[in-house]
Parts: structure tokens; C-alpha cells; sequence
């Protein structure tokens, strides 16, 4: 089987690499943690603040993933189904979050939804309170988050086979019926993958989520932040436990990723 | 003869040395007028300072954690007993220069929308409902930290005022606060840029710089009572001895002591501790009853323990019922 | 009649476009305008002083810098890997896999934390680095490091499922006819998976440029010397220069709106390679 060449000296490249940049620090982590032992870990993870403020990451992040799982099919579709006007361009922008700098995401979006800011002024009119509330937090994640589940789709809505929706349709399904028992269900792996992907970038989000949500203990406080708040109150110790939750919780998305990822695989197949 | 030379050699030693200075937050516009007066002095010869600015406690952990600091200017002693617990400056570090190392004071006023809406007048105001506060985070700045001080202190002047009394005015007090920043700088923006709250609790220097800078909408009002902030400074000792740096940066130091530094504090709306100099901007500052952290509160390693450490008084205004 | 059923009726159609196109606006174009209209909010002058002012021409240096080192090293041992793990079999190949994503889903706050715990004054290196004057947290090196760990996975997942797919026939072939690993790499590989690699680059450098959380924790926030681009912009927005801020902040904007040109070009010159290329004899 191995005609080519170069296994050890690639694998050797990927494993150097993998183990002084990724290995090693966390496995720094690790030793830190470990020498804190169970109790100690326990006695910081439940904390009062650290649950609020883990309750707060998961909740705002799952909002914020399912608008995305809606926008996201809603684009993708779009981008996928029509021809209009301007369609390429706005293909391009759906990557904008990714590549403008979460910081300036943060500083626009606050300027933005302040009751002083464009869209601000007119909800604070309404009795809405975006910036410096657990809205704002989600509005920043809608934004970061954007292109996740576009992108997902995207490719497996291109693939969906023409011939299985004009079957349906010439069985007398409408439209609506063709799209909820035929396309939907070729695009729920994808969705879920999309969503989980939105769902783990969520959680760890920090330059455009402190800018904006005022960071009020137990009320709008993200985890990253409560480990800042921690490092500055020189308790290291602290802060590596709260780290330790976070990667676990990082593994645990990443697994579900990739479960999801290859029950789409085998759907594609079959 | 012998002292020209040593004066001559310091200046050479100082000549080409180039300090960085880790500073707290709203201290950016101050050390850009120092620095330069400093250089144009014949201390200051050749000698470039460098500024890094951001919430105190931020600052005094990435000194611990090795940023190569020649000296810290903070705005309380505990960033600098921290820094001193980490073995990088001298434990009796407040005694090494005039006024406890401190060249300069501010203290904590209010700052409220023009025509102040919600009638503040002293610190049992922002504690009634309806009122919407932004300050610094205590558990992360020095800043935060006045504020809350500021108001206890106000709660237990008041008749018949217990630990108890004076816990559950703290816990109406932060119930109103809408915005903890994590610097005293991105509070200010929060309410004077952003809109939002009805009031701003934070150092006098900052409020006066707000009233300047967004004249007519913003208004002063000076409590019955606040916490004097000393802004004190040290050298880095042991950064300072590796690099060489460490008679240009107790030069830099010193010459906060000058005329002309005091000045410049002055005219940057922080209290000058040369009292000629103070005597000459004295209608400038706010006339208040001002309380030091030493004795209100048994100085700041015992405000530490009773007030911000994990599951202090803070801790505890924010546990849920 | 059986076409009409298989796409939506017109208003429908256009409905759905209006409103995907009227909430991405609303989410992406809105601030992107934002940032401009602040950006020029105080006129020409103040944005042009604001942009060749020397901290902010050190930050986006700075910035490039750190971006351009993560392109290298990244690019060159994410081809490595993506052709130990395409290429090959191995015992340990999809927790491998799973390993080179695992920087994806940390929060930028705990990269941060792993190097202050690596290379801290008390960290595991501290120490020894001190001993011998090196300075790795608080200057570039630590700046280095962050960006290197963010945008550690992207070119491998990129690379990955095209080497997968263009298969591995044309470099048996080539190696049957006796040419050697290094040729085969520049000769064969490389042209054939060259949009994956240069779209894993993009989204690379695009996530270099952007990092604020991890760098924030590991720079020190040095002006003219360890402060990157978009803490130059924080710092600037702490400073009451809302608009120079903002017209720093529109400088990385810019950066960002050329890179998604760059990514839409590639694209469109992948696609047209794939449907001319094929058969190429």
C-alpha cells in the first residue's frame, strides 16, 4: 500500500507541530488543573458566579445558533436556489464575520445598539434594551456566527438530486410538502453540524461580546470573561479551573461535530 | 569636581535608556504630557518612556507575569503590594519616596446627566429604585473598587449605621448598577459615549475631564463624603536592576515630585501632594470630607480580604437569594 | 405543469430573496457601514492621521507580521499533515484529526491563559527564560504563538478533503515512473490541491488579522511595540478618539473586504479549473 513516500517525515512535521503548539500548552493546563485536584476544581466550578455566568454562555449561545440555523438555511437557500442580481457579492459577504477582527465587530455592534446608536435609538423607543443586556450578547453572536451553518448547507443543498423533487412533485405533493419531507430532512445533518459549529464558536466568543454586554456579575457576565475577571484578581488557580470547564466543554462540541459530521457522510452515502 | 563627574556619568548612564511605564487606565493623558516635560529635564536626558495603560489589576498581573515594567504609577497600594508579594519590588516600598510614594490623589465623585434628571445629591440617592448606575468592576480595578469604598463609607456615617445596614444599602447600591467595565476608561465611554445609565461613579480627575470633553451634557455632584485615591508609584526593582534602567527610573519617579510635574498633575484635574502647588489650583478640586483607605477601612490588604476577595462583602451582594 | 412545482412561486421567490438579503444587510452590511461613517465622522484629516499615525503603522505591521509567520508555518505543516493523513493509514489517525481541529473550538481567552501559564514569570518556562533573558509573553514571540494556535487548523481542513478527493492516483503514477517525493509534492500535489491550500491560507490570514481575545491576554498592550492592530483600536476607542478608532478599525475592515474578494476569486477559479480541468491528458 505505501508507493509513496514521505509518511515519516510528514507525520513527523504534524506531530512536532501538534505537540509544541496544541500539546503543550494545554497539557500545561492539564498539570495546573491536576494539581488542584477534584475538590478544589468543584469548589471553583460551583461557584454562584461561574454557573450564571456558564448558564449565560450556553443560553445566549444557543439563541444565537438557532437565529442562525433560520438565517443560515434562509441564505443558503437564497444563494443556492436563485438568480439575482448581486447574488455573488452577497455570497462573499456571508464570510464577513469571519474576517473582520471580533474587536471591531464589538465596537461597531455597541455603537450600533447604544440607545444613542442607529438601531439602538429606535428600540429603546419600543421599550427594548439591546446593548449592555443578554440581547446584546446574542446580537453579537448572530453576527460572529453567521457564516457557520450558510456554509454547511450550502454544499449539500447544491447536491440535493433535481429528480427526487420533481418525484415528489408529480406524486402531488405541493411545494411546501416537497420542502418539509424531501429537502428538509437531506439537509438535518447538515443543519445540526452547522448549528454545533455556531454552537462551540458561541461559547468561547470574546472580543465582540465584551464591548457590548456590560458584564454584570450573574446577569450578563460570559465564562472567558469571569476567567479574565479571575487572572486580574491574581487567582490563577481560579482561572485554570474555569479554563479546564471550558476545553472540556470544547472536547464535548468537538465530538458531537464530528459524530454529526460523519452521520452526514454516511447519509450522503446511502 | 567628584560631583560633576558622577553627575556627568549618571546622565551618561541615563543617556539612551529606555523606560516603560505600566500604568492604570485613565492615566493615558497625564503620562503623555509627563513624559515629555520629564525628557526635556536634565533627569530625563536621552531617557524615552514608553506607556502601557489598562485596568489596574490587569496591569499589576502582567507585571507579575514577567511584562518588563522599569515602574508601575497605579492608582491604589494594592496593585503595587500585589506586584511586591510577587517578590519584584521592595516590600517597604511606600517608604522609599515622599507622601507614601504617592505624587499625586484624586477621589470619587458623581457624575450625572445634565440638569441631573434623578435629583442625586449624595451616595443614598444611586442606591434608590430607578436609578441606573455604570462604574468599574471592584473585583478588577482599583477604580471599581473606590466606588464602592466611597459609598460605605457614606452608609456607615449615616445614624444608628451597622455592618448590616450598611450591607444592604451596598446591596440596593449595586442592584442599580447596569455596566461593570473592566477599566475606568470603558466605563466612562459606556456612559458619556454610549448613553447609557443615569449616573457614573468614578475618579474626580476622569469626571472633570468628562465635563470638558462633553460640555453641557454631563454634570458634577459632589458627595458629603468620599475615599481619598492616592495615585502611588514604584521602581520595578528587579526588572529595573536586569536592565539597567534603575537610576533613570527612579529619576523618572522623583521628578514626579517637581514644580513642573505637580503642575502638570494639576492641570490633568489629579491633586498635586506639593501643597504650593495644590494652594495654587485649590478652586479647581471639589470640597469634600474625604476618608483614607487606611483608616476607614483598615488598609487596603484588610479592604481586600473583607470586601473583594472571593466571597467577600461583593461576592456576597451578588449572591442570588 | 410538473416544472412550475419544482420551484416556488415568483412572489415567494422573491420574498424569501428580500428577506435574506434585508437581514443580512441588517446583520453585516449596517455595521460595516458603521465603522466607516465613525471613521469619517471628523473629516479626511483625522482618518489619514488617524491611519499614518506611527503606533497604528507599528500595530498593523505588527499585525501583518504575526499574520504572515502563521501563513508560513501553518501553511507548510499543514501540507505535512494533510498528507501524512490523506495519504496514509495509521493507528491513531482520526484522534490525529481530531487533535488538529481541537484549537477551532477553544475560546481565545483560554489560548491566551495556556501561554501566560507556559511562559508567565511562574509558569512552566518562566524561570529558565528569565535565566537566559529571552522574553516570549508580553512581545512578539507571545503574539506569535496566540495567532499560531487560532489559526492552527484551518489550512489542514481545507487541504484535507481535497487531497481526499483528487485521490492519489497521479502520484503513484508519478512515483512508478520513478520520480522522487519532493517532485512529486511540487509537480503533482500541489498543483492539483492549489485552491484548497490557497483558500485555507485566506481563511487563515483573514483569522490572524482579526484575533483580539487570545492576543489581548498575551501582549502587554505596549504602545508602538506589542499593541496589534485591534487593540491599537480599543486603545484608541478608550482614548475619547472615537473616530480615530473607528478609522483604524475601518483600516482592518479593509483588510477583511480584501480578503473576501481574494476567497470569491479563488473560488470562482477553482470552479472553472475543476469543470475545464478533469480531463487533462
Amino acid at each position: 500500500m505505501r508507493v509513496l513516500p514521505g509518511f515519516g517525515i510528514s507525520l513527523g512535521i504534524t506531530l512536532l507541530w501538534l505537540g509544541l503548539l496544541v500539546i503543550l500548552p494545554l497539557a500545561a493546563l492539564a498539570a495546573k488543573a491536576a494539581g488542584m485536584g477534584w475538590h478544589d476544581l468543584w469548589q471553583v466550578w460551583s461557584e454562584p458566579r461561574v454557573i450564571a455566568a456558564l448558564e449565560l454562555s450556553f443560553f445566549t449561545a444557543a439563541i444565537a445558533a438557532v437565529a442562525n440555523l433560520f438565517l443560515g438555511l434562509l441564505i443558503a437557500w437564497v444563494l443556492v436556489r436563485y438568480r439575482f442580481p448581486g447574488r455573488k457579492l452577497a455570497d462573499a459577504l456571508v464570510d464577513l464575520p469571519f474576517a473582520l477582527p471580533t474587536a471591531v465587530a464589538g465596537i461597531a455592534l455597541t455603537t450600533l445598539y447604544a440607545p444613542t446608536g442607529w438601531i439602538g435609538e429606535p428600540l429603546s423607543h419600543l421599550g427594548i434594551k439591546v446593548a449592555f443586556a443578554p440581547l446584546g450578547i446574542v446580537v453579537a453572536l448572530v453576527f460572529v456566527t453567521l457564516p457557520f451553518v450558510v456554509r454547511t448547507v450550502q454544499p449539500v443543498l447544491e447536491a440535493v438530486p433535481h429528480e427526487v423533487e420533481e418525484a415528489s412533485a408529480s406524486l402531488g405533493a405541493s411545494r411546501l410538502q416537497t420542502f418539509r419531507r424531501v429537502i428538509l430532512p437531506e439537509l438535518i445533518p447538515a443543519l445540526a453540524t452547522g448549528f454545533a459549529l455556531a454552537f462551540a464558536r458561541g461559547l468561547g466568543e470574546y472580543g465582540s461580546v465584551v464591548f457590548i454586554s456590560g458584564n454584570l456579575p450573574m446577569k450578563t457576565e460570559i465564562l472567558p470573561l469571569v476567567i479574565i475577571g479571575k487572572l486580574d484578581q491574581y487567582a490563577v488557580p481560579a482561572a485554570t479551573a474555569i479554563a479546564v470547564l471550558m476545553l472540556i466543554l470544547s472536547f464535548i462540541m468537538l465530538l458531537a461535530i464530528n459524530l454529526l459530521q460523519r452521520w452526514a457522510q454516511r447519509r450522503a452515502v446511502a | 569636581m567628584l560631583r560633576t563627574i558622577v553627575i556627568l556619568a549618571l546622565a551618561a548612564a541615563a543617556s539612551a535608556v529606555e523606560l516603560l511605564n505600566v500604568s492604570y487606565d485613565v492615566a493615558r493623558e497625564v503620562y503623555k504630557d509627563v513624559n515629555p516635560a520629564f525628557a526635556a529635564s536634565p533627569a530625563g536626558a536621552g531617557v524615552t518612556v514608553k506607556q502601557s495603560h489598562d485596568g489596574s489589576a490587569k496591569q499589576a498581573r502582567a507585571v507579575i507575569d514577567g511584562l518588563p515594567a522599569d515602574v508601575v504609577t497605579m492608582n491604589s497600594a494594592a496593585d503595587i503590594d500585589a506586584i511586591a508579594k510577587a517578590g519584584l519590588i521592595p516590600a517597604d516600598w511606600q517608604g522609599l519616596l515622599p507622601s507614601r510614594s504617592a505624587p499625586s490623589y484624586s477621589t470619587h465623585l458623581i457624575l450625572v446627566r445634565a440638569g441631573n434628571p434623578k435629583g442625586i445629591k449624595d451616595w443614598g440617592d444611586l442606591a434608590k429604585p430607578g436609578v441606573e448606575i455604570v462604574q468599574v468592576n471592584p473585583k478588577t480595578g482599583a477604580n471599581g473598587k473606590y466606588s464602592y469604598l466611597a459609598a460605605l463609607a457614606w452608609a456607615k456615617r449615616q445614624p444608628g449605621a451597622t455592618d448590616d445596614s450598611a450591607k444592604a444599602f451596598l446591596k440596593s447600591f449595586f442592584a442599580n448598577v447596569i455596566a461593570l467595565e473592566k477599566g475606568g476608561r470603558a466605563a466612562t465611554t459606556t456612559f458619556a459615549q454610549r448613553g447609557l445609565g443615569d449616573v457614573l461613579v468614578t475618579f474626580e480627575s476622569e469626571v472633570f475631564r468628562i465635563e470638558q470633553e462633553f460640555a453641557g451634557k454631563v454634570a458634577r455632584v459632589v458627595p458629603s463624603v468620599s475615599v481619598r485615591a492616592d495615585n502611588p508609584v514604584a521602581v520595578v526593582a528587579r526588572n529595573a536592576e536586569k536592565k539597567g534602567s534603575a537610576v533613570a527610573a527612579k529619576a523618572y519617579l522623583e521628578f514626579l515630585y517637581t514644580t513642573p510635574a505637580q503642575e502638570i498633575f494639576a492641570k490633568n484635574f489629579l491633586r498635586p501632594v506639593d501643597a504650593a502647588v495644590l494652594a495654587k489650583h485649590a478652586g479647581t478640586f471639589a470640597t469634600l470630607d474625604l476618608v483614607t483607605v487606611e483608616d476607614a477601612f483598615g488598609g487596603w490588604a484588610a479592604a481586600q480580604k473583607t470586601h473583594f476577595d472571593d466571597g467577600g462583602w461583593f461576592d456576597q451582594l451578588y449572591q442570588p437569594k | 405543469m410538473s416544472r412550475i412545482t419544482t420551484t416556488e412561486p415568483t412572489w415567494v421567490k422573491w420574498t424569501l430573496i428580500g428577506t435574506a438579503l434585508g437581514a443580512m444587510a441588517l446583520v453585516l452590511i449596517v455595521p460595516l457601514v458603521a465603522v466607516f461613517w465613525e471613521g469619517l465622522a471628523a473629516g479626511w484629516n483625522v482618518y489619514w492621521a488617524a491611519v499614518v499615525d506611527a503606533d497604528a503603522r507599528h500595530a498593523l505591521w505588527l499585525t501583518l507580521a504575526a499574520a504572515g509567520i502563521s501563513l508560513v508555518v501553518n501553511g507548510v505543516a499543514g501540507i505535512a499533515a494533510a498528507w501524512a493523513i490523506a495519504r496514509f493509514r495509521f493507528p491513531g489517525r482520526s484522534l490525529l484529526i481530531t487533535a488538529i481541529e481541537l484549537p477551532f473550538s477553544v475560546s481565545p481567552v483560554v489560548v491566551g491563559l495556556l501561554f501566560v501559564l507556559l511562559f508567565g514569570a511562574h509558569g512552566w518556562f518562566g524561570p529558565m527564560l528569565a535565566a537566559h533573558d529571552v522574553k516570549i509573553l508580553f512581545a512578539m514571540p507571545g503574539i506569535v504563538l496566540a495567532t499560531l494556535f487560532i489559526t492552527f487548523p484551518f489550512v489542514v481542513r481545507e487541504l484535507l478533503p481535497v487531497m481526499e478527493a483528487v485521490g492519489s492516483e497521479e502520484e503513484e503514477a508519478a512515483r512508478v515512473l520513478g520520480a522522487r517525493g519532493w517532485h512529486i509534492l511540487w509537480r503533482v500535489t500541489l498543483p492539483n490541491v492549489k485552491w484548497g491550500l490557497i483558500y485555507g491560507l485566506i481563511l487563515c490570514s483573514a483569522r490572524a488579522i482579526g484575533e483580539f481575545g487570545a492576543v489581548s491576554v498575551v501582549s502587554g498592550h505596549i504602545r508602538g511595540e506589542t499593541n496589534t492592530m485591534p487593540l491599537h483600536v480599543e486603545i484608541l476607542y478608550n482614548d475619547y478618539q472615537y473616530n480615530a478608532a473607528f478609522a483604524c478599525a475601518s483600516v482592518l475592515c479593509l483588510t477583511a473586504l480584501v480578503t473576501l474578494a481574494l476567497k470569491a476569486v479563488v473560488e470562482w477559479r477553482a470552479e472553472r479549473a475543476l469543470k475545464q480541468g478533469g480531463k487533462t491528458p
